[in-house]
């Protein structure tokens, strides 16, 4: 009988080839030159993190009151943003009306959780969202305020910290992507009238800085009114905020109207659509999908931009740690409030970067090669 | 010419039409008292944080010179010195929001000068400090006066008076230094200690606050010369001299009463002294309140309820505060200084 032929089972891949030594090989060591940057980076990590993390974590002060608690070691003293964190987080805003601004922040939490979910049905999705935007600021605005309902009214000039920044950014791009939206479709118009007065609006706001903007709203505008007329500091920074924001989202926009192909205008206007149902519903969810990163982009700057208005005397929260490094109790700590304010500014554009691309990602549509 | 005033007019009734829609406080020029007794509180605007003289501290409360004197305004005014809106603006917006109508009164550190006298429509109620530029060095250099301080390498905050003050001087005495500019106090007060200059330039009421920021304080000293004249005080709007007269007096009857030693303790039992001089003071003899539009007591109240001008200095920028700056010139002309008040009579 003859030997029937059996095929060798599969030998494993060599040893150094897999898990944590082939990664290492093929990644670190491959090439000379790889190599000798491998050994490079180990050395800037040898020796810069073990000072930072001595600083930081080993031998950083978490517990006390004071500032004589800090006085021990050279390490960071973290009690410093402790006692400072509802100033930080609130500005000056008053201590037994904060639960006004948690719950709006809850609120807001709550209202944006089912955007982020999987199964809720997107037509409610869509709802939902445009409620957050028409309604949610409304709510946020008359909570932070008062005055109304038997809140007591409480000072723009009081509102501070990441509460101001967050006010400041939300505002800014609530305002400025519907108004972007209109100027792109204007500026794109056969009207020449609106046309030029897009193209004017639009090339005056982006050709200026945001701190003239900001510097000619607390400053200048003041001198044009009448005397003894006013209105309120915060108030016109946002308008100015929003509308520079606004010129800047137009010409992202533009950019994604103008990756739409002809035929699509042409097919739609073909299928009977007037102008604003092609926008609506052919056209422009095209173009905003398209420009997403865009978007994002344009909002994380404006989201760093807000810390400008400590030109203008608002005590955002880069301003209030700067505020609280002056403290002549707390003297000597602005490392350390500085690396806070850089952390918390991080985490917000972090998550907002993280946000755009699971949004990109859940409206791939099959465009991308 | 015709244009901008017809362009300037349009601008201001769009402008106004604006303000119309958004909330609007009216503020006629002439009768800001009768406004502020409107609204019920003093609008002030003070700095955006400099410890001694306004700053918020992690509750939002105020504190320092500029914040009392607002305080004894308004318990001039009303009698109760929370009865104050404090409104943070920086050095640039200073000016406009005092011009506007923004504030009633301006008391942020600002230095009287002819300029902003006359030309910029204010008025300077008086003199709350006394400040000016000078010199703090570590004692191992062994200096001991600024004028042995030729070749110094210097530490100076970048676009500042400070800065021109510093090269006037220098060259007035034929000295050389070589300037390092900084961006923030922080970083030039890291720099001094650090031994990358050998002496450090600013307003003296800054460098005692700087002076606490280094690790060991006591090595380091100021230098006895002063090389500009900075006197700070409060600043009203040109062209309501009753307003301008309640602020001035304010700040005249905290001077006074330091000098006939009546202080917000023992403010009661004074009203029973002998002197006229106390009396009139206190409300006690001749009304002296009429005249200002104000209560007749009102003098008294501010004693009591925010303090004499020792009392002030002390617990904001004095002994009983970190600064720990002494009187020096801001003592009463009695024991040497320079603080004078005219009599209450």
């Amino acid at each position: 009988m003859a030997k029937l032929h059996t095929p060798h089972p599969d030998l494993p891949p060599p040893a150094n080839a897999t898990g944590v030594p082939g990664w290492v090989r093929r990644n670190l060591l491959s090439s000379p030159l790889n190599i000798t940057l491998t050994v490079l980076a180990l050395y800037l990590l040898y020796v810069t993190l073990p000072p930072l993390l001595n600083w930081a974590l080993f031998n950083a002060t978490w517990t006390g009151e004071t500032r004589e608690a800090c006085q021990t070691n050279g390490g960071a003293c973290w009690v410093f943003i402790q006692v400072h964190f509802d100033q930080f987080m609130y500005g000056f805003y008053p201590e037994a009306q904060r639960w006004r601004v948690n719950s709006a922040a809850l609120l807001l939490i709550l209202g944006a959780a089912p955007l982020f979910a999987g199964r809720v049905p997107s037509k409610l999705k869509v709802r939902l969202g445009l409620g957050l935007l028409v309604i949610y600021p409304v709510i946020a605005f008359v909570l932070f305020k008062g005055g109304l309902f038997g809140l007591p009214a409480v000072d723009t000039r009081r509102w501070g910290g990441l509460l101001l920044t967050l006010v400041i950014a939300g505002a800014g791009m609530t305002a400025a992507l519907p108004l972007g939206v209109l100027l792109a479709l204007g500026r794109r118009s056969q009207m020449p009238a609106i046309q030029s007065l897009c193209v004017i609006f639009i090339e005056l706001w982006r050709g200026v800085p945001l701190i003239t903007v900001l510097f000619m709203s607390s400053v200048m505008l003041p001198l044009f009114l009448p005397e003894g007329m006013n209105f309120d500091k915060l108030l016109r920074a946002l308008i100015g905020v929003a509308l520079f924001q606004a010129a800047y989202m137009a010409e992202v926009v533009r950019g994604g109207l103008q990756a739409i192909p002809k035929g699509q205008f042409e097919a739609a206007a073909a299928l009977g659509l007037g102008y604003w149902k092609i926008m609506a519903l052919i056209v422009l969810p095209q173009a905003l999908k398209l420009v997403i990163p865009g978007v994002v982009n344009t909002f994380i700057a404006l989201f760093k931009d807000t810390s400008l208005v400590l030109i203008i005397g608002l005590f955002d929260l880069m301003n209030i740690v700067h505020n609280a490094t002056t403290n002549p109790e707390w003297l000597g700590f602005s490392t350390e409030g500085y690396v806070f304010a850089a952390a918390v500014y991080w985490l917000f554009c972090f998550s907002m970067s993280r946000y755009s691309q699971n949004l990109e990602k859940r409206l791939h549509t099959g465009h991308k090669r | 010419m015709n244009l901008t005033k017809s362009l300037t007019k349009s601008l201001t009734a769009t402008f106004a039409a604006v303000c119309l829609l958004a909330s609007v406080s009216a503020v006629q020029a002439g009768a800001t008292l009768d406004a502020i007794k409107k609204n019920g509180f003093i609008k002030c605007g003070v700095s955006d944080g400099l410890p001694g003289f306004s700053y918020a501290d992690e509750k939002g409360n105020y504190s320092g010179i500029d914040v009392d004197v607002c305080r004894a305004v308004a318990a001039a005014v009303f009698g109760d010195p929370k009865k104050v809106k404090f409104t943070p603006l920086t050095a640039k917006e200073r000016l406009t929001a005092l011009q506007s109508g923004e504030i009633d009164v301006l008391s942020r550190n600002t230095t009287w000068t002819s300029s902003r006298d006359s030309a910029q429509g204010m008025n300077f109620t008086g003199v709350t400090y006394y400040d000016g530029q000078g010199f703090l060095i570590n004692k191992k250099l062994g200096v001991k006066s600024a004028k042995e301080l030729d070749g110094a390498t210097v530490c100076v905050q970048a676009g500042t008076t400070t800065e021109l003050n510093l090269s006037d001087y220098f060259r007035a005495h034929k000295m050389k230094f070589t300037p390092i500019s900084y961006d923030k106090s922080d970083e030039s007060a890291k720099s001094l200690e650090a031994g990358r200059c050998d002496v450090l330039t600013s307003d003296q009421s800054q460098l005692y606050a700087q002076r606490i920021k280094l690790a060991k304080p006591d090595e380091f000293i100021v230098l006895p010369e002063v090389i500009s004249k900075e006197p700070l005080g409060p600043v009203v709007r040109h062209g309501d001299d009753d307003w301008f007269d309640i602020v001035k007096w304010t700040l005249f009857v905290m001077v006074d009463a330091e000098e006939l030693g009546v202080n917000s303790k023992n403010v009661e039992e004074m009203k029973k002294s002998a002197n006229p001089d106390i009396k009139r003071l206190l409300g006690v003899e001749g009304g002296k309140g009429k005249d200002f539009g104000l209560a007749n007591d009102w003098m008294a109240v501010v004693i009591a309820q925010v303090g004499n001008y020792g009392e002030i200095f002390d617990r904001n920028v004095g002994k009983d505060s970190p600064l720990k700056i002494e009187r020096g010139l801001n003592a009463l002309w009695t024991q040497g200084g320079l603080q004078y008040a005219p009599p209450v009579r």
